[in-house]
């Protein structure tokens, strides 16, 4: 079958797609988009993690033809048009909280949106909203720094522009 | 909270470039990651790709009476079906002991073992074409409990005698002995006043690095392939991939792709022979990715282990003996069991003085999952072990088990049950001395509570009844390198030339960064010996000499040892190239800021300008101090290059009723030698006491009869970040002048005592034995096994 949606923004078009694939397959393998990550392909892991309609979802529990004439926005789109990185990415970066990384495209989705929602979560905001995306690496101290030095500095910008 | 701590005798080894060694870079393949754009081994990708399969076995003991691919061979989109026959090469292969068939032979022998591999034009067809082969088997009985492995005359052979390839006999892959002092006799246990016995399990933890198992074989034009892969180590990948494949190695070439974890896992091979196997025989480029399911099966485990221990002490504390019994399953195939057996025989005591010793290691083949490589392997089952012994103790000797510790602890100058001697910084009890006075977290506030604090977290499971806090500790010992006589040397190229006007460093190793942050620190390196700002990694491959495995926590000591052998190399010759040219005769040369510097004179030269169009381009080898085999009898030798200390304090709520447990804060201080990177230093300490955790009390590959029952991330739990707590670290840096700029190896150690700490806060809560681990919930309400 063929599928039409918006990709970060971009009309994609993907051809020959088995009825049975995922979203997080179909971005992977048919439109050069393999950000998204393929830890547990069974919704567990939370690295394929990608805004459907600008609510996060596990793309490897959608399926591809779910997505027909809808927009999704992976973990490649959320820097700017100029390839400047969102807060949220800077951040994983600066705090160390990359280390292999694999799990990190569907925590940035996922922090993304938390501080969309909440700009100033407290820990327990953090903690509980990232349950749902598991890392073997970092213990997660690191992402904690990360998210709470995204948010400090979404914040001060914010207050700096108004 | 992270505290660095650098003592005195460090002073003078380092310079001070920012982002040099000491200094916390961001990560070169941050930026990449972040965006999504790294190029991991899933996501390679070529042009007219198949995607490869295999064929696995649902029984974990049988006899392959017949195989019939007919049917998958004629379905459509299908381009090979491939069994051992079609093999052109060796049909074995394995890290050490070359005991496994690339492709079953006649015999399956543990629960997933690949019997067929299909090359095919999608997934689904490849799984389809798996679904039509015929395998026939007839299933026998399984050898799985330590009881059957040891009586294979009633039980029988995991491998026949005539196949037998391991280091003892029956179904014994290896055994080590350890006898030191007395030894233990009546007479040696008449001295000790009071006895503490103890029988403990430890579980099957599964790596569970994110990243599955992947990678792109693409034949090439002279008859060999290249392999796109995540992996510890490219060029011990080759060794065993090229016989099998009938090809020399250098018609096997390999390259590391984005690499999601290892943490061991990735130390045998798993789709690699398969893969490259298919590529020449479809002259097509070929990937395979496992399923998160598949992935249960495809590599390695921690082994699950048995341990007796029997300490006898003096009434005021000291330890007087020890008794010792390990047995650690290691499944169908040896993997790595001999070094696993090592490490449990010659660490098993923990970092104590103990004079008399007797202990007895050995790792069994049976028909469970293969048993190998798991961050801390060995050293972290008897850990466990031990520490619950000394908390024992403390109890029977009404001490504070801390106390108890220091009395004990080894320290610089210590002689190891081995005989080697500790002939670096060990500070034992100092480390449990600081975990022990960091400030210990608020209780739990019962009248505000937030539900996602307490056990059960957002199940909404209770309001603060039945819940109570614990708090424990404990401390380990881990080798850094591989031990007992291996020579794993590490190889470095570096070349400096100048691009648009910059001196610039490229550093070439075949070093697996898997995510470790390696990368980075060979760029702090190359900072610091030569000066200069730029540095670029080249991407690791078998064109340059081996760098190891990334395990054993050995990379910066081995092949950041490389980096810095060939820098010097590399400002060695530059420098002689300026002393021809200007006819310097400084003894006090250095290279810093892009120039050359002498400390007398001040900047001589910019390091452009002294090249000019000319590279320098050098490789070196970086060799540790030899060690040798333990002796078979005795234990005894100099097996270990280094040892390394890593101390915890956990505190816990338990809810008593439903048997959930919160790790509340999970404190940890840890001697370092040198921090090449705190930041990444205190992300390994706080990425492997989380792994401690995970093995305490959730993580378990549950096997019955030989069967996996639980290959899912749904069923095996890893810790969430909800599980996770606050990680306080303290590091000390006690330089070990042995090493290159006085470091330890870091990863694994805390991976050691994160376990049995949290186990004793549980213990100090409940007032339960609990010999096993993990500890589930049935075994803290009393109504399970």
């Amino acid at each position: 079958m063929r599928v039409t949606f918006t990709a970060n923004g971009r009309e994609v078009e993907a051809d020959d797609v088995w009825e049975g694939e995922s979203l997080l397959f179909m971005l992977r393998e048919r439109l050069g988009l393999p950000g998204s990550k393929n830890a547990c392909e069974q919704g567990e892991c939370g690295s394929c993690t990608v805004y459907l309609d600008g609510a996060p979802v596990c793309s490897c529990l959608v399926a591809a033809g779910q997505v027909q004439d809808r927009e999704v926005r992976t973990v490649e789109g959320l820097a700017d048009p100029e390839g400047g990185l969102d807060d949220v990415q800077q951040a994983f970066v600066d705090a160390g909280a990359v280390q292999c990384g694999f799990c990190t495209p569907g925590l940035l989705v996922q922090s993304h949106d938390l501080l969309e929602r909440n700009p100033q979560p407290s820990d327990n905001d953090i903690r509980e909203a990232l349950s749902g995306n598991l890392c073997r690496c970092t213990g997660y101290e690191k992402i904690m720094d990360a998210v709470r030095l995204a948010s400090a500095r979404k914040c001060s910008s914010s207050e700096v522009s108004q | 909270m992270s505290t660095i701590r650098t003592e005195k005798n460090l002073q003078g080894i380092t310079t001070a470039h920012p982002d040099g060694i000491g200094g916390s870079p961001l990560r070169p393949d941050g930026i990449l990651k972040v965006k999504g754009e790294f190029a991991y081994s899933s996501d390679m990708w070529h042009e007219n790709m198949l995607w490869g399969m295999a064929l696995r076995s649902p029984h974990a003991h049988a006899k392959i009476v017949s195989v019939d691919i007919t049917e998958a061979v004629r379905h459509p989109g299908v381009e090979a079906v491939m069994t051992y026959e079609d093999i052109p090469g060796s049909k074995f292969y394995g890290l050490e002991i070359k005991d496994q068939p690339a492709l079953a032979m006649g015999k399956i022998r543990y629960h997933g073992e690949a019997i067929a591999i299909v090359a095919a034009d999608h997934p689904e067809t490849a799984r389809r074409a798996l679904a039509k082969i015929k395998v026939e088997y007839e299933i026998l009985p399984t050898i799985t409990t330590e009881e059957q492995c040891l009586d294979p005359e009633t039980y029988g052979y995991v491998h026949e005698p005539a196949e037998y390839k391991g280091h003892a006999s029956g179904n014994v892959v290896h055994s080590q002995k350890v006898v030191y002092g007395q030894g233990v006799t009546d007479e040696v246990r008449a001295l000790a006043d009071v006895v503490i016995k103890g029988d403990y399990v430890v579980g099957m933890q599964d790596q569970a690095f994110l990243g599955p198992e992947s990678g792109l074989a693409v034949p090439a034009e002279d008859g060999g392939v290249d392999l796109y892969i995540a992996t510890q180590w490219l060029h011990v990948d080759r060794e065993q991939i090229a016989p099998v494949l009938g090809l020399p190695e250098n018609k096997v070439r390999l390259t590391l792709a984005g690499v999601g974890g290892a943490f061991g896992g990735r130390e045998d091979l798993s789709m690699q022979i398969h893969a490259c196997l298919l590529a020449q025989r479809t002259g097509k480029p070929v990937k395979i990715v496992y399923s998160r399911e598949e992935s249960f099966f495809g590599h390695v485990h921690r082994h699950p282990a048995k341990l007796s221990y029997e300490h006898g002490a003096t009434r005021d504390g000291k330890l007087v003996y020890c008794d010792a019994r390990i047995v650690l399953d290691g499944g169908a195939y040896a993997s790595a069991s001999p070094a696993v057996v090592g490490n449990a025989a010659s660490l098993g005591m923990g970092p104590y003085e103990v004079p008399n010793v007797n202990m007895l290691a050995v790792a069994l083949y049976s028909n469970n999952p293969s048993c190998g490589a798991m961050r801390g392997f060995g050293a972290v089952q008897a850990c466990f072990a031990y520490e619950a012994q000394m908390d024992k103790l403390a109890a029977e000797l009404n001490m504070d088990p801390v106390e108890l510790r220091q009395i004990n602890a080894v320290e610089q100058g210590s002689i190891m049950p081995t005989g080697q001697e500790i002939d670096a910084p060990a500070p034992v009890a100092d480390l449990l001395r600081r975990v022990k006075a960091l400030p210990l977290p608020p209780a739990l506030d019962t009248t505000h509570l937030d539900v996602r604090d307490i056990p059960g977290a957002l199940s909404n499971t209770s309001h603060g009844e039945g819940i109570v806090r614990g708090v424990g500790y404990a401390v380990g010992i881990k080798n850094v390198g591989f031990s007992e006589g291996f020579d794993d040397y590490s190889t470095a190229r570096v070349r400096l030339e100048v691009i648009g006007g910059e001196p610039v460093a490229m550093v070439h190793t075949a070093m697996a960064e898997v995510g470790q942050g390696g990368v980075t620190v060979h760029g702090q390196i190359a900072r610091t010996e030569l000066g200069v700002e730029q540095v670029t990694i080249h991407p690791a491959n078998t064109e340059v000499g081996s760098a190891g495995s990334t395990s054993a926590s050995r990379q910066t000591y081995m092949t950041g040892g490389a980096v810095k052998l060939a820098c010097e190399a590399v400002r060695n010759e530059l420098v002689a190239l300026g002393r021809k040219r200007y006819g310097w005769d400084y003894n006090d040369l250095s290279l810093v800021g892009g120039k050359v510097v002498s400390a007398s004179a001040g900047a001589l030269v910019p390091i452009a300008d002294l090249l000019g169009d000319s590279a320098i381009d050098l490789t070196r080898e970086h060799h540790h101090r030899p060690t040798v085999p333990f002796d078979k009898e005795t234990g005894q030798g100099f097996g270990h290059v280094q040892y390394t200390f890593c101390a915890h304090r956990a505190v816990v709520d338990v809810d008593v009723e439903l048997g959930l447990v919160k790790v509340v804060e999970l404190a940890a201080a840890q001697d370092v030698g040198k921090a090449l990177n705190p930041l990444s230093v205190v992300g390994q300490i706080q990425g492997g006491s989380t792994q401690g955790l995970g093995l305490a009390v959730m993580e378990e590959i549950v096997v019955k009869d030989g069967k996996v029952r639980n290959p899912s991330f749904t069923d095996y739990l890893i810790p969430t970040i909800l599980d996770t707590p606050p990680m306080p670290v303290e590091v000390l840096e006690l330089a070990d002048e042995h090493a290159p700029y006085g470091l330890r190896g870091v990863g694994e150690a805390p991976t050691l005592s994160s376990t049995p700490a949290v186990v004793a806060a549980i213990r100090q809560a409940t007032g339960l034995a609990l010999n096993r681990v993990p500890v589930r919930p049935e075994h803290l309400t009393g109504t399970g096994e």
